[in-house]
């Protein structure tokens, strides 16, 4: 069981992958603040025709093209999103559960075409849905380290832009900080992080390494730096050690798996964090309940010391 | 005759098909604490947001000391209403104080000592130095406006706007807020608020501005605050005005 770890091509896998759970967890604490969480499965989701039609038109699984395509499918769903809230009477919510499903049906129509033609059932694009590590091959893993690096930096570098443009958006632009650049930057990093992250843990389940890792992170924190940090290593446990269980067995999908590590560490921040965790918050009532408790039947004791 | 620090011509704005300012004019001297006054949906809050480029306008011109807003932008500070951010964000008060000199420090640089020192120092002005490590969502709402306050004070501005400061807080802060706006006032320094209560305009500001969608009257508050004007600004909506405007119902 432990011996794939010492093949040179599951390290490296496994290093991507903990590296696309730190950007994740970095910036779906941004997306979490935005309160954007779920535009991040839209977006996702947006991105499975564009990996299709990358396919279609250079006709081999070239990472580059098929992330390229990913990223401006995921963008021409982003754009619908915004112009159906803001020019129809239809609320966003709405907006991201049309063009989510939409694009994600598209998606599959597309796929299930490419999959009877000749030669397409062996594309493997299907592990674009589910995620598959282990068919990454070394310019995927590299692509995707290298681009997962990037967004890492960008989101470090402008830590105390970021945190204003989060918290209070007016006053960032009254300091001069252009919010329509924040916002373009915002959602490359975003599109981004989703597009390198579809081979490796698919389109289905990508946003909850974008959403789960900083929900965790706030059980344990009163501070957005710290909050930051927790959150990209929640992602980045989650990435290793989902990526490594799903390696145990064969063909085993490693999207799943990811899911379900970043959901155990979801768990045991809810029960244990120190921050309104469930756990810790029944303790302190236990104890007020006991205190006040207490004091009562001091005064009473006193009432009755008068007579 | 103190300088003219902001002219405002003709000025409209709306939103969507809703007009809510039309046609405001009006000019304002350095120097003066002018409350602006006007029932809900007067456009209070929409004028400085306008005035600060925050709300796009559809005609008019705005000069801040006889330039444009984007390049007196540097000495204005504003102070908006405590609503418009979540306070659940994990931050503390003295980091929310540090985020009014990120202008200063500039973009991509970390904030120093010195200016934590300085944001420390307003805080204390404010009377919130023990809370300077507290969690946000752990302040009363006195306190989120007294930091909101700090923010805009450690700006070192020459003209604060204030949207509400004294909406839903309590009389120790009401008076913190109070004798901190004199103090400004004092330096020579302009300020504009957006306020409720008309029973203390008297007590509180120098100037009053009446608006409703355009500038009923505005001047020195012992010539204008008069019940005609009241009346003028409110329309039928205030029912019983006592002799000499010290006792303002309103009916709804």
């Amino acid at each position: 069981m432990w011996s794939i770890l010492t093949s040179s091509n599951f390290q490296w896998v496994l290093a991507s992958t903990m590296t696309l759970g730190i950007a994740s967890g970095m910036v779906g604490c941004l997306a979490y603040w935005k309160k954007q969480s779920l535009m991040s499965d839209a977006l996702a989701h947006s991105a499975l025709p564009g990996v299709i039609i990358g396919f279609l038109v250079i006709g081999e699984k070239n990472i580059i093209f098929l992330i390229t395509g990913a990223a401006v499918s995921a963008l021409v769903g982003a754009f619908f999103i915004q112009w159906i809230q803001s020019s129809t009477r239809i609320t966003e919510d709405t907006a991201m559960g049309m063009v989510l499903s939409i694009f994600f049906g598209l998606g599959i129509m597309l796929l299930t075409i490419v999959n009877r033609s000749a030669g397409g059932n062996q594309s493997g694009l299907d592990s674009f849905i589910f995620g598959q590590a282990a068919s990454m091959v070394k310019l995927d893993v590299f692509t995707m380290l290298i681009l997962a690096l990037v967004v890492i930096t960008i989101i470090f570098i402008g830590f105390k832009e970021w945190k204003l443009f989060l918290f209070d958006p007016q006053h960032a632009k009254g300091l001069g900080l252009s919010l329509s650049m924040m916002n373009v930057i915002y959602t490359l990093i975003l599109v981004t992080t989703i597009v390198i992250g579809i081979q490796a843990v698919g389109v289905i389940l990508i946003a909850a390494l974008l959403i789960i890792p900083s929900v965790s992170a706030r059980y344990w924190t009163n501070s957005f730096h710290y909050m930051l940090i927790l959150s990209a290593l929640f992602g980045g446990l989650s990435g290793a050690f989902g990526t490594y269980l799903s390696a145990v067995g064969k063909g085993w999908p490693t999207g799943p798996f990811i899911v379900v590590v970043a959901a155990i560490l979801f768990i045991f921040s809810l029960l244990f964090g120190k921050e309104k965790g469930l756990l810790i918050t029944w303790f302190e009532q236990y104890l007020e309940r006991k205190r006040i408790g207490t004091t009562k039947q001091t005064s009473t004791i006193g009432t009755k010391g008068v007579n | 005759m103190a300088k003219t620090v902001l002219k405002v011509t003709n000025l409209s704005a709306s939103y969507r098909k809703n007009t809510v300012l039309d046609n405001v004019n009006f000019q304002i001297e350095e120097g003066s604490l002018t409350g602006i006054v006007g029932p809900n949906g007067a456009g209070k809050s929409t004028l400085i947001k306008t005035l600060l480029h925050l709300h796009p306008s559809l005609t008019g011109k705005i000069d801040f000391y006889g330039l444009p807003f984007k390049k007196a932008k540097r000495v204005i500070g504003y102070v908006p209403q405590r609503g418009s951010v979540d306070w659940d964000f994990p931050t503390n008060a003295l980091d929310v104080v540090v985020m009014g000199l990120y202008g200063q420090i500039g973009w991509l640089k970390r904030p120093s000592r010195a200016h934590r020192k300085l944001a420390y120092e307003a805080l204390e002005k404010m009377d919130m130095a023990p809370y300077a490590d507290r969690q946000i969502s752990q302040l009363s709402g006195g306190q989120q406006q007294r930091v909101f306050l700090a923010r805009a004070l450690v700006q070192d501005a020459e003209f604060y706007f204030m949207d509400e400061p004294l909406a839903g807080v309590d009389a120790t802060t009401e008076k913190a807020i109070m004798a901190i706006l004199k103090e400004l006032k004092d330096e020579g320094k302009t300020v504009m608020v957006v306020h409720h209560d008309l029973q203390t305009v008297t007590d509180y500001f120098d100037h009053v501005l009446f608006l409703n969608r355009t500038v009923k009257e505005h001047g020195l508050t012992d010539s204008v605050f008069t019940k005609e004007n009241i009346m003028k600004t409110y329309g039928g909506k205030m029912q019983r005005i006592v002799e000499g405007g010290s006792h303002v119902v309103h009916s709804n």
